[in-house]
């Protein structure tokens, strides 16, 4: 075995050279080609981490990774290195870089990248592609990808030229970083990748003709504020862009200076601390009794970075019903497309919050008038606590787990998720308090997008911050195998699967809604995932009692590497609150029965 | 089922009585106001690549925005083309239609046309080729010409309006119709208005 070389010191062609004692193989300088100028455009990106899976089609862009400082990190399955660039670039801000071959390698990136598209990560797809003369021939391993791609990426390219083919990629890394960030694809041809061509480290611009919005419109600012400084009941609901675009200071500190409640939505969790007294949380399908309650009595609604999605909203007809919306939003097209927004500010997040605290700055200080809708606000969290029954005996609650872990690790911990009842709890039972410290799959739901994203953000996170990953057992065997990876990379990641033994939200959705038909949903026969996960050569753990619970997740938080820890959790748990699909959010249910009347 | 949190039934809680419409603005709890779909002519301005087409007609399809016709070709400037949408929404959805394809990267400037811009569309009708003569006089009326003639066969050129194509197509009935192609809508606004 070769030792892990650290990828800044030496390139693998060096590591290989010498390790074979061939000096002039490390001379050797890569011919330079297409393949040559898309690794040079990301090395002066800045990138340093990709995410990929060999195969025929991209191997010259492989080749001249060899001769590159770029880490390369294997993944198991093309998915896993799509969702792993995903969580990267949340983490880290910056895109994340994933990829594949032609064909199925490319097919295989898509849920990653429609993943990235519904949430606004900013994700690069590079696929290898068959030669441009094969093309449209249906040739072996050919499968349009730009057209598959169309509609799940910002913008696509095709790079039929060996010479531009730099600029292309700096481009399309340019584009998902700026104005709302999201995934770009950029399908590689082989023999352009293999041409010779002088190399060109292309330039991260994007073209003259994409223009993100800077600041909003003067008179609707002043329109927004008047309607803020005559609100009585007020709320703010920070979206993922407060997060996307670095926007969290100017939030909070214009929450804080007008003493306004601050609501988040699922991705914008982080946006504002959740231990705040103004602070209420998620609200939404899954969000807490009192975010529910505000965002229905509200009478100003300033919702930032937040594209009103429907497990947000509910029922359009009864979302906020009597407030006036203030949208702030980078992208024109999201302005009033599910709710409308009465006072449009298009602008960026950070720099409309300091436009209107610039304006309302102006106005008598409204903090006092709010005064009376806080403590409504407050009564609601006294009626709507999220308290749930802690029995003595087990079998053991999902939300407590959540919350050792939470009380093991600390603050800046990375929380990554798959999709069910366990990434509600993760959300409703952990506290969060910064920013890019909650990952998981929202608008798109992929189960299976907890562990790959756990190993995209431990790279992505800073080596004292601890990873931790709540998956539902059968999100977790979705993408499994990608334990290989955190255990040949040696990463640093507790998974806790919150074991039902049932694809548990599908289970609550049949009690509730289909007569408790639990028809496939019964997941008994899942592997021993303490057994797999030392077949892997990670740690693995069994947790069935409460008197496991605390020791297991110390010596997992403790171990350098990847642990896995299978609680055993009560299979009949639900979530609560819940608003059904297209209900009214001030009527959400708090127990089972309560469905029966909404 | 298990699991639970405390507080109030939903019953119990109050809840305001304001409503929003399926476009998400509020209205009056009294109205059933739903805006009507109205007809929109927008003009963009696209690079002129492989794919733009196929990015616009995918955007208008996956979106459900009701299209009449859709029209591409080169402008005045190499390496733009532009495309003639006619579409049919509600006002919020002609708005969302052209803040959708101003998205689109290879989009240069989107305008919905005033509605007084000039508006053409060229349709080829063949008819039976028994009435050679009547057909071409029924041509002349529309401003047209038959452009092919065989035996069996009268192929004839009409521009102009939708509303003008579409009573030529009706009143070339009475010759036994064939054929029809249209072109759909191509439109500029009219003086010395810029369709940017
Ligand atoms: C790829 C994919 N397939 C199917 C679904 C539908 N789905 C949503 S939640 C869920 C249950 C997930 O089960 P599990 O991972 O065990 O989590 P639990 O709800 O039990 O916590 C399913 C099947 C999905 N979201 N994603
Ligand atoms: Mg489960």
């Amino acid at each position: 075995m070769t030792e892990q070389v650290p990828p800044t010191t030496q390139t693998k062609a060096e590591a290989q050279a010498s390790d074979a004692e061939d000096a002039e193989a490390a001379a050797k300088q890569a011919v330079s080609t297409g393949a040559g100028s898309v690794v040079a455009t990301l090395e002066s990106a800045g990138v340093e981490h990709l995410f990929g899976v060999q195969g025929g089609a991209i191997m010259p862009v492989y080749d001249a990774l060899y001769y590159s400082d770029l880490n390369h990190v294997t993944m198991a399955h093309e998915q896993g290195a799509a969702h792993a660039a995903d969580a990267f670039g949340i983490v880290s801000g910056d895109p994340g870089v994933c990829l594949a071959t032609s064909g199925p390698g490319a097919t295989n990136l898509v849920t990653g990248i429609a993943d990235a598209s519904m949430d606004s990560d900013p994700l690069i797809a590079l696929t290898g592609q068959v030669p441009t003369d094969f093309v449209g021939n249906d040739a072996f391993q050919e499968t349009d990808t730009t057209g598959v791609t169309d509609p799940i990426t910002k913008t696509n390219y095709f790079a039929d030229d060996a010479e531009t083919i730099g600029d292309v990629v700096g481009e399309a890394f340019a584009v998902a970083d700026e104005g709302r960030q999201g995934p770009t694809l950029v399908d590689l041809p082989k023999n352009i990748t293999q041409e010779e061509t002088e190399t060109n480290s292309g330039e991260t611009t994007t073209p003259d003709t994409y223009n993100p919005p800077e600041e909003a419109d003067e008179d609707i600012v002043e329109a927004a504020t008047d309607a803020l400084a005559a609100a009585e009941k007020p709320v703010i609901l920070a979206g993922g862009g407060v997060i996307k675009g670095e926007a969290t200071d100017e939030l909070r500190a214009f929450a804080r200076e007008y003493e306004i409640p601050v609501i988040t939505t699922m991705p914008g969790i982080g946006a504002f601390p959740e231990d705040e007294e103004l602070s209420l949380e998620v609200a939404g399908m899954h969000g807490t009794g009192y975010a529910n309650m505000a965002v229905t009595h509200c009478d100003v609604l300033l919702g930032v970075g937040t594209r009103f999605d429907d497990r947000l909203t509910g029922g359009v007809d009864s979302f906020a019903p009597e407030a006036e919306v203030i949208h702030v939003d980078i992208d024109p097209a999201e302005i009033s497309k599910n709710i409308n927004a009465d006072y449009p500010l298009i602008g960026d997040a950070g720099r409309v919050m300091d436009q209107l605290d610039d304006e309302l700055d102006n106005r008598p200080d409204p903090a006092d008038r709010y005064a009376e809708w806080r403590e409504q606000v407050g009564t609601w969290k006294e009626e709507y606590p999220m308290d749930y029954a802690t029995p003595d005996d087990e079998p053991l609650k999902p939300q407590f787990v959540v919350e050792v872990l939470d009380e093991a690790t600390e603050d800046d911990t990375v929380v990554t998720t798959g999709v069910g009842q366990h990434q509600m709890w993760a959300f409703q039972f952990w506290t969060y308090t910064e920013p890019r410290t909650w990952v998981s799959s929202h608008g798109l739901g992929t189960m299976g997008y907890g562990l790959p994203a756990a190993i995209g953000a431990r790279l992505a996170a800073d080596d004292d911050q601890s990873v931790v990953c709540f998956e539902g057992d059968g999100s977790f065997l979705m993408t499994v195998q990608e334990l290989s990876v955190a255990v040949r990379e040696n990463l640093d990641i507790t998974v806790a699967v919150l074991n039902n033994e049932y694809v548990g939200m599908v289970r609550q959705w049949q009690d509730g809604f289909f007569e408790g038909r639990r028809m496939a949903s019964e997941y008994s026969w899942c592997p021993d995932f303490a057994k797999l996960a030392e077949a892997f050569g990670a740690r693995g753990f069994t947790v069935a009692d409460y008197d496991g619970v605390e020791d297991a997740v110390e010596a997992a938080v403790e171990y350098d590497g990847p642990a896995v820890i299978d609680f055993h959790i009560d299979p009949e748990e639900n979530v609560f609150p819940m608003v059904p699909s297209g209900g009214k959010n001030g009527k959400f249910a708090l127990q089972t029965d309560h469905l029966d009347q909404l | 089922m298990t699991g639970g949190l405390p507080g109030p039934d939903p019953g119990a809680r109050p809840h305001p009585d304001g409503r929003r419409n399926s476009q998400g603005a509020r209205i009056d709890p009294a109205v059933e106001a739903e805006p009507e779909a109205q007809r929109a002519v927008l003009s963009a301005t696209v690079k002129h690549e492989p794919g733009v087409l196929a990015a616009v007609s995918g955007l208008f399809s996956r979106r459900q925005f009701n299209i009449e016709s859709l029209t591409v070709g080169p402008t005045e400037e190499e390496n733009r083309a532009r495309i003639t949408l006619v579409i049919e929404e509600p006002e919020p959805g002609i708005e969302q239609a052209k803040k959708q394809l101003e998205k689109l990267i290879p989009v240069v400037s989107v305008t919905e046309l005033e509605t007084d811009a000039t508006q053409r569309e060229l349709a080829l009708i063949k008819v039976s080729g028994e009435k050679p003569d009547q057909v071409q006089s029924v041509a002349e009326m529309y401003g047209g010409e038959a452009v092919d003639v065989s035996q069996e066969t009268v192929t004839v050129e009409i521009t102009g309006s939708r509303q003008k194509i579409e009573a030529a197509v009706d009143t070339f009935h009475r010759f036994e119709i064939l054929e029809v192609v249209r072109t759909g809508t191509a439109a500029l606004e009219r003086g010395a208005e810029e369709t940017r």
